[in-house]
């Protein structure tokens, strides 16, 4: 297959093996169905960023000027709702998850190809229910949807919105079962468990948190959607219930998904750091079972969102030094993966770029997370812009840089074509600095106590520069993420061809054609090789480096 | 436990990304088994809310619970127990390819899911009847309350959280048999048309999955529920 450098111009491959919009929507081959998970979470990632960019703009004066304070509590809700249900969640996971999974274990599709394409179809249903929800008028609880007042007393659109990531949460769960499935039954002969590559580590661990966390915030919808309709009394405490109660529920599930979150990137890191170092892996046992050890410990540590809601000391204590103990395995990640380097032959091509941005920015929001695992801190900043700075640097700086990363890594394998090398550095440029400057900011004002969620700060006008600061810095950051789009379709026609491999890459997914054929293989493939056997791969001539 | 039996041509059920019947079939085992985990996580959401509350709240509770019917309950569990037992005779008429006790037992279970979400309609309109359905015109008589002269007054407010968790719970597992009942109406359908064959009857097997977890949710719903402190 890959004897021939450049691949023959128009081989039959799943992109053109048929066309025609029913061949897509009834498709299910995971190809496919990833690129229709790309189509639409894209299109979900600008709705996102518009809310966003409409927040930093109210922001830019001390005065709430430009909208009324209702509608910028609708503003951050849907921008935080959109961004986390329908952006952040299922990105990785079901746009290259679904396209790598099979391929780099050797399989011709997922265990469950209808399901799969169940899960595009109940994504897009909750896609359509939150823009309905939006364009009649919103919600303004924040994405958190805190009873009581989310059951007793707003008169936004809660179930609607709730019926959307209630859906939604369906798709994840159905993902992440067939990732199981397919990771445990469809792996080639000779793929054993210690030969996976790290991505699929990743995705493993990220499934487990899917299927065990993401019932549970299902059920929690449902009990605030019954509370809200029938009066129900469980979490209001004028009927006797209790809303702490609500606020466990919740980040039972919210504190785990961001690591459904995070997870996937972290394997996306795991694949280009070795490619670009030219060198295994160092502990590829550690960087393993880190994943899993993070989807465990990761589940026993929400209660670190409530350590002001009124929670019994000690449990707070417990909770605190649970949140310690998680930041062991992401620190042998940032550890192993820096020993990779060491001695390495790097090169700075777009992906790895993006790799030590996402080191960067990640090990700052994991750090500052240490902070606000601290009791005596976190009462001094919770609810303030320090909180917002963190979860962006790691939800931004860390899950965006991966995703960014791993789409410019597999790119020539997605669509055949490269993109333009020196446009994908000077994006990476632009992002990391933009978004610094967006989010750095935001921890000073969060330290010197500009509370979150607010969109009038004229009492306190000392904030505005750093706000302006942030402001623009949202704006080049907004350049960054669209250039890679533009010039991703660009390249999908005026790109050079692909070379079957041309990272010189170890993983079975480079041994096919790029783009692949509908099946993955020609004939299933025998593995028996160790994973980033980079020892044994000739160096590359990359195309670009001059 | 295929029968590798001289079939050299692959069965026609095949999938076309897998390798063999074996492979096919293990995937779709497994993948029930994750989805019975997300379901219990589902549930266990419930099961805690309830048991937090019920600590909290004995007394009410246990007084809230004393005018459900254990007649009722008690059939229900009855009969739910007897439509796993047919579920797993028709998974045995299927294995041996017996089409017509297959079909037979399918409808057997049908039977006895709507049998039990009648019995679950009786209850609802009785207790719709007595207002013990949580909203504005909830009404808790001290009645039940007789048992239990040593006791402090009920609480209103719990007596109508325990109802609002008893809607919840019987709610969601009344939903998941009527789910139960679709589908097995689906797979009697296709039984009788002779989809199922001694080698091929995965999808009986796992709905016959489902329909056992689904009894198990009930088996810890009936005591939870109804059973409160009865023995006094
Ligand atoms: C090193 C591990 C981490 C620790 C110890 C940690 C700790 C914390 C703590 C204590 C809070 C609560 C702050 C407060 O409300 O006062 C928090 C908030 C938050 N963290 Fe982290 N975190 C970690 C990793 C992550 C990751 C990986 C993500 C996302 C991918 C993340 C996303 C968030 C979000 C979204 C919030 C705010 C939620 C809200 O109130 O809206 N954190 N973190
Ligand atoms: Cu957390």
């Amino acid at each position: 297959m890959s004897t021939t450098a450049i691949a023959v111009a128009e081989h039959e491959n799943y992109l053109n093996k048929e066309y025609g919009i029913k061949s897509w929507l009834l498709t299910t081959d995971h190809k496919r169905i990833a690129l229709l998970y790309l189509m639409s979470i894209t299109f979900f990632f600008f709705i996102g960023g518009f809310f966003a960019l409409l927040i930093r703009l109210e922001l830019l004066t001390p005065a709430g000027d430009l909208v009324q304070a209702d509608t910028y509590n609708k503003l951050f809700t849907m921008h935080g709702m959109v961004m986390v249900f329908f952006f952040l969640i299922p990105v990785v996971p079901a746009t290259l998850g679904n396209f790598l999974v099979p391929m780099m274990i050797g399989a011709k599709d997922l265990a469950f190809p209808r399901i799969n394409l169940l899960s595009w179809y109940l994504y897009m249903i909750g896609g359509v229910l939150i823009m309905h929800c939006m364009l009649t008028g919103g919600v303004d609880t924040g994405w958190t949807f805190y009873t009581p007042y989310s059951t007793a007393f707003t008169n936004t659109k809660i179930i609607e919105a709730g019926l959307a990531a209630f859906v939604a949460g369906f798709s994840s769960i159905f993902t992440g079962l067939n990732f199981i499935v397919t990771v445990h039954r469809m792996r080639a002969p000779g793929m054993t468990w210690s030969r996976l590559p790290l991505f699929i580590w990743s995705q493993y661990a990220t499934s487990i948190i899917m299927i065990l966390g993401t019932p549970v915030i299902a059920i929690t919808i449902v009990l605030v959607a019954a509370e809200r309709l029938f009066h129900l009394g469980i979490f209001d405490p004028k009927l006797g219930g209790d809303p702490l109660l609500f606020q466990h529920l919740f980040w039972f599930y919210s504190h785990p998904a961001v690591y459904i979150m995070i997870l996937p990137s972290m394997g996306i890191i795991s694949e280009i750091i070795p490619c670009f170092s030219r060198k295994r892996i160092f502990g590829y046992k550690f960087v393993a079972l880190s994943s899993i050890g993070i989807a465990v410990l990761g589940f026993l540590v929400w209660a670190h969102h409530m350590f002001v809601a009124g929670m019994s000391v000690y449990a707070a204590l417990v909770f605190s030094f649970l949140s310690f103990l998680v930041a062991i395995p992401s620190a042998i990640k940032i550890f192993n993966w820096t020993a990779t380097m060491y001695k390495g032959s790097i090169s700075y091509q777009t992906p790895m770029l993006y790799a030590f941005g996402f080191l960067g920015l990640f090990t700052i929001g994991g750090l500052t997370g240490l902070f606000l695992a601290s009791l005596g801190i976190d009462v001094h900043v919770t609810d303030t812009y320090f909180v917002v700075a963190h979860f962006h640097y790691i939800m931004v700086g860390g899950v965006l840089m991966g995703y960014l990363g791993g789409m410019h890594f597999w790119w020539p394998k997605i669509s055949g074509r490269m993109y333009p090398e020196g446009w994908g550095r000077l994006a990476a440029l632009i992002v990391f600095i933009g978004f610094n400057l967006t989010f750095f900011p935001q921890f000073i004002l969060g330290y010197l106590g500009m509370p979150r969620r607010y969109w009038d700060y004229s009492h306190m006008p000392e904030f505005q520069i750093l706000n302006v600061l942030s402001t623009a810095g949202s704006t080049i950051l907004g350049v960054g993420y669209l250039l890679p789009m533009v010039y991703f379709l660009w390249s999908m026609r005026y790109g050079k061809l692909a070379p079957d491999n041309p990272w010189n890459a170890a993983g079975l997914e480079w041994k096919t054609s790029s783009p692949p054929t509908t099946y993955n293989f020609d004939e299933t493939p025998v593995v028996d090789f160790e994973a980033y056997d980079y020892e044994h791969i000739p160096d590359r001539e990359v195309p670009g480096e001059s | 436990m295929s029968h590798s039996s001289a079939a050299t041509a692959p069965n026609p059920a095949l999938r076309h990304h897998f390798a063999e019947m074996e492979q096919q079939k293990n995937a779709a085992s497994l993948g029930m088994w994750l989805f019975l985990v997300t379901e219990i996580m589902f549930f266990g959401g419930m099961f805690c809310a309830y048991l937090i509350y019920r600590l909290q709240h004995f007394n009410d509770f246990a007084a809230a619970s004393q005018s459900l019917s254990i007649k009722l309950g008690a059939t229900n569990t009855a009969v739910l127990i007897t439509s796993s037992l047919t579920v797993v005779l028709a998974v045995h008429a299927a294995r041996h390819g017996k089409r017509k006790l297959l079909v037979l037992y399918l409808l057997a279970t049908i039977v006895l899911g709507c049998t039990f979400l009648g019995v679950k309609a009786v209850e609802y309109t009785d207790k719709f009847k007595e207002h013990h359905v949580p909203g504005p015109s909830f009404n808790f008589a001290p009645e039940y309350m007789q048992g239990h002269p040593e006791q402090s007054p009920v609480d209103m407010r719990h007596a109508e959280m325990f109802f609002s968790l008893y809607f919840v719970m019987t709610g969601m597992h009344a939903l998941h048999m009527i789910i139960g009942v679709g589908l097995f109406s689906g797979l009697t359908w296709l039984a009788w048309k002779g989809r199922y064959t001694k080698d091929y009857y995965t999808p009986i097997e796992m709905a016959g999955l489902y329909w056992h977890f689904v009894d198990v949710v009930w088996i810890y719903l009936f005591p939870l529920l109804y059973l409160i402190s009865r023995h006094r």
